[in-house]
């Protein structure tokens, strides 16, 4: 058999890109059908796939059974680096160049200074893109008699939140703000052990923290109730609600800050005061506790 | 329209060595209008001389050697359907309007103009959901392909002088792919873009001095800032691709002056490139591979869900889902920040905050030692040699053992990165499956390692003593056309290597 192979009729082997080929042509034909009509993403997405596919494994056959060599093809790898001799002449232009530029060597001192000095200049006109961080960066978004408002704006009751259930929070016209959210938590009074010197800051077993993690900043939003868990699902940070919000596993090294509440006389919850530390994730020259 | 094609049966081998002039006597008229156009380009760039030699470069054929020409054509695809996306999207997360499209759940909900034109690319533009999830389908797999190049370059010692350049440039293209597929994915404005925004922001914060200016300056203020995806639009789809393309260029250029590595046996030698020529044959099978890169990418695009963010819903900053998962090649350094313990450093009213640690530390170290890897090996070897012939990874079996253990710890980052689906998944408890990734952080890379080096010596063990006699190159280019070979010519063919190792030019 072996011998009598290259007497093979004309145009064996190419059946199959044959039909590879043509089979993109009619895929091309049901794309812009499927465009055309229903434009369904699944026909769009198979039509598209056979086009494509077919022109490649037509291409790939067709190399394969028609344009292999039968043996590999060599080819030298040739010199890589210059020679000696190149080295040296490129020396040798380059230094008469040099010696020409270092008899002016103040001017050349001063260019490089100039460009330098530029260059730095450039860089300038990029503070404009955000403000000095310092400031805004320790501030506390409450402040003493801010109004607490939930997600549409409306103020919250202190008897609207029944123990183990919470509430995200905003300060009055700050609804929506990443630093400001707070979390109210109807807390279970057997279980909660109030910090030192905050004592007062909870209203009828309503306890309010800091919704952002003091991580990497994302909303705290699984409580475990039962345990008096806060969890954050970025990356589990757990901080415990009955013990300051101290936190007890996960990444988190900080509690979240806590705000001290009372009522105003409508008995809606307002803000006693300001977090008890700046609110978020940590950077280098927030002082800490 | 190749020589094959049109020969007679029987007269096709010979025409390997005559394609110059068979041509012409075919098709005369259309060869000359050809060649009145070559003729007018050539005398005005001379590019018949260069030409020529591209033409018969040699290309080894090995399949390992298609991870980076895969990543290539992924990159073509998201230049194609980034354009098309650009037609239609609005980088506008400040202004806000009422979704009124055709997708049911989200209609008359506020969302910003970012997340609108997602929605409308998604349900009413024809077409654009398949473009925008082949795009989708495209990064991924361009990041993948970089990923496992990259791997094939590090075992097969491919980085090695006079390679060490371009490991640098390759090393540049992963951390750009990475860091516009980040870009890409945060433009949508959904619920799942906006927590990666926002732990972004909070390591980049995390860096000591200049980390708030940093996110000051990207985000236009704290996060969410106004400004941040009007930022990023332009990065993602002009300074990064730019940069891309320009690291491609001397990445490509670089690849052509230095020639291919090929593996050993065939006659591989390092001074001679063994494997098939551009044209026809590695013409048409690169092109052959760019089609089915597409077309798988295609059909993912079509049938394969990514990235639904008409379900994560438009971005609060007082939401989060839970199971949130960032795009795969994110997920090693969302494990990194999973895993680590709360620790931070405060020294004196100064803070290093615990995500510092975390997310900056582990990828600088990461990315540092990738980039620096061919001078810690050079220290180590003391191999100062052009290497051309690639080593097996089995031939250097620390070398082999480290890399295995590199792969295990960011793998067992990337899971940790899925602890709460994992958790859900089998049952388990959070704090449980913390603790099992961080024994296995730092026990599986060891253990892979030595599992990997004792692998290695036991295959050398098999292969008998050197020089290796036998090679596991993938044979494939006699396969399709041995049948059509006049034997009389199989001999003498290039003076290549014959597979049982009996070429009477080497003997």
């Amino acid at each position: 058999m072996p011998d009598e192979q290259p007497q093979r009729r004309p145009g064996g082997g190419e059946t199959f890109p044959a039909v590879a080929f043509a089979l993109a042509i009619v895929a091309v034909i049901g794309f812009v059908a499927v465009y055309f009509g229903s434009a369904d993403t699944q026909a769009l997405g198979i039509f598209a796939f056979v086009c494509l596919m077919g022109i490649g494994v037509g291409m790939a056959t067709w190399a394969k059974r028609f344009l292999s060599p039968a043996e590999p093809e060599v080819e030298d790898r040739g010199r890589l680096a210059s020679t000696e001799e190149e080295i040296a002449a490129f020396h040798a232009d380059f230094d008469a160049g040099e010696y020409q530029l270092e008899r002016r060597s103040l001017l050349g001192k001063l260019l490089v200074g100039a460009v330098a000095a530029t260059g730095l200049g450039a860089l300038v006109p990029f503070l404009s893109l955000g403000p000095n961080p310092k400031s805004s960066f320790k501030e506390t978004p409450w402040s003493p008699g801010a109004r607490v408002v939930d997600e549409q704006g409306n103020p919250v009751a202190a008897t609207s939140i029944n123990t183990d259930g919470i509430l995200t929070v905003f300060p009055e016209g700050q609804v929506g703000d990443e630093f400001a959210q707070t979390l109210l938590i109807g807390v279970r009074s057997e279980a909660f052990v109030p910090a030192s010197g905050r004592e007062s800051w909870t209203v009828d077993g309503v306890a309010a923290f800091s919704k952002v993690c003091t991580h990497a900043g994302c909303p705290v939003g699984l409580y475990q109730a039962a345990q008096g868990l806060l969890l954050c699902p970025c990356h589990q940070s757990t901080f415990d609600i009955n013990n300051a919000a101290e936190p007890i596993f996960g990444p988190a090294a900080v509690p979240l800050p806590q705000l001290p509440l009372s009522v105003d006389a409508d008995g809606n919850l307002v803000a006693d005061g300001s977090l008890s530390a700046p609110p978020g994730p940590g950077f280098w020259n927030q002082n800490r506790q | 329209m190749t020589a094959t094609d049109a020969t007679e049966p029987g007269t096709g081998p010979a025409d390997d060595t005559s394609t110059d002039v068979a041509p012409a006597h075919r098709h005369p008229k259309a060869h000359q209008r050809a060649g009145r156009l070559g003729r007018w380009i050539d005398s005005r760039t001379g590019i018949a001389r260069v030409g020529r030699g591209a033409l018969n470069k040699v290309f080894p054929n090995h399949w390992s050697f298609l991870l980076g020409e895969i990543a290539l054509y992924s990159f073509v695809v998201l230049l194609l359907t980034g354009i098309y996306l650009t037609l239609f999207f609005d980088a506008d997360s400040t202004g806000m309007t009422t979704y009124d499209g055709s997708y049911g759940p989200m209609q008359g909900v506020q969302v910003s103009e970012a997340y609108n034109s997602a929605l409308e690319i998604s349900f009413d533009v024809k077409g654009g959901l398949l473009v925008r999830q082949i795009h989708h389908w495209a990064a991924l797999v361009f990041v993948g392909a970089i990923v496992l190049h990259l791997c094939r370059v590090f075992f097969t010692g491919a980085f090695r002088r006079p390679r060490e350049l371009n490991w640098v440039v390759g090393c540049t293209l992963f951390m750009l792919a990475v860091v516009n597929g980040f870009a890409g994915y945060s433009l949508l404005d959904d619920q799942l873009s906006g927590t990666g925004l926002r732990i972004g922001y909070s390591v980049l914060i995390s860096i000591p001095v200049i980390g708030p200016w940093l996110g000051s300056l990207i985000f236009g203020g704290n996060f969410p800032g106004d400004d941040v995806i009007a930022r990023l639009y332009p990065i993602h789809i002009l300074v990064v691709p730019l940069l891309i393309i320009a690291m491609l260029t001397v990445h490509l250029t670089v690849l052509i002056r230095h020639k291919h590595t090929h593996f050993p046996g065939k006659g591989a030698r390092d001074d001679n490139v063994v494997g098939e020529r551009l044209w026809p044959t590695y013409v048409f099978k690169a092109g052959a591979l760019f089609f089915c890169v597409f077309g798988a990418l295609a059909l993912l695009g079509g049938i394969a869900q990514i990235n639904p963010v008409w379900l994560y819903g438009p971005f609060r900053a007082e939401d989060v889902s839970s199971a949130s998962q960032p795009d795969w090649y994110m997920g090693w350094l969302e494990g990194a920040l999973r895993l680590m313990p709360g620790w931070e450093t405060r020294i004196a009213g100064f803070t290093i905050p615990n995500p510092f640690y975390a997310g900056v530390v582990p990828a600088a170290i990461v990315f540092g030692g990738l980039y620096a890897w061919p001078w810690i090996e050079r220290r180590v070897t003391k191999d100062h040699a052009e290497h051309h012939v690639l080593d097996r990874p089995r031939d250097v079996p620390w070398r082999t053992a480290i890399g295995v253990g590199v792969l295990a710890f960011t793998g067992v980052l990337g899971f940790a990165g899925s602890d709460d689906v994992l958790v859900v998944t089998f049952g388990l408890s959070v704090n449980q499956a913390v603790w099992f990734f961080r024994v296995a952080l730092f026990a599986l890379p060891v253990i892979s390692g030595f599992v990997a080096y004792r692998l290695c010596i036991e295959l050398q063990r098999r292969d008998g003593p050197p020089p290796l006699p036998t090679v596991p190159v993938p044979d494939t280019e006699t396969d399709g056309s041995a049948g059509t070979q006049d034997p009389a010519l199989v001999g003498d063919a290039g003076g290549g290597q014959r597979h049982d190792g009996s070429d009477p030019a080497d003997a």
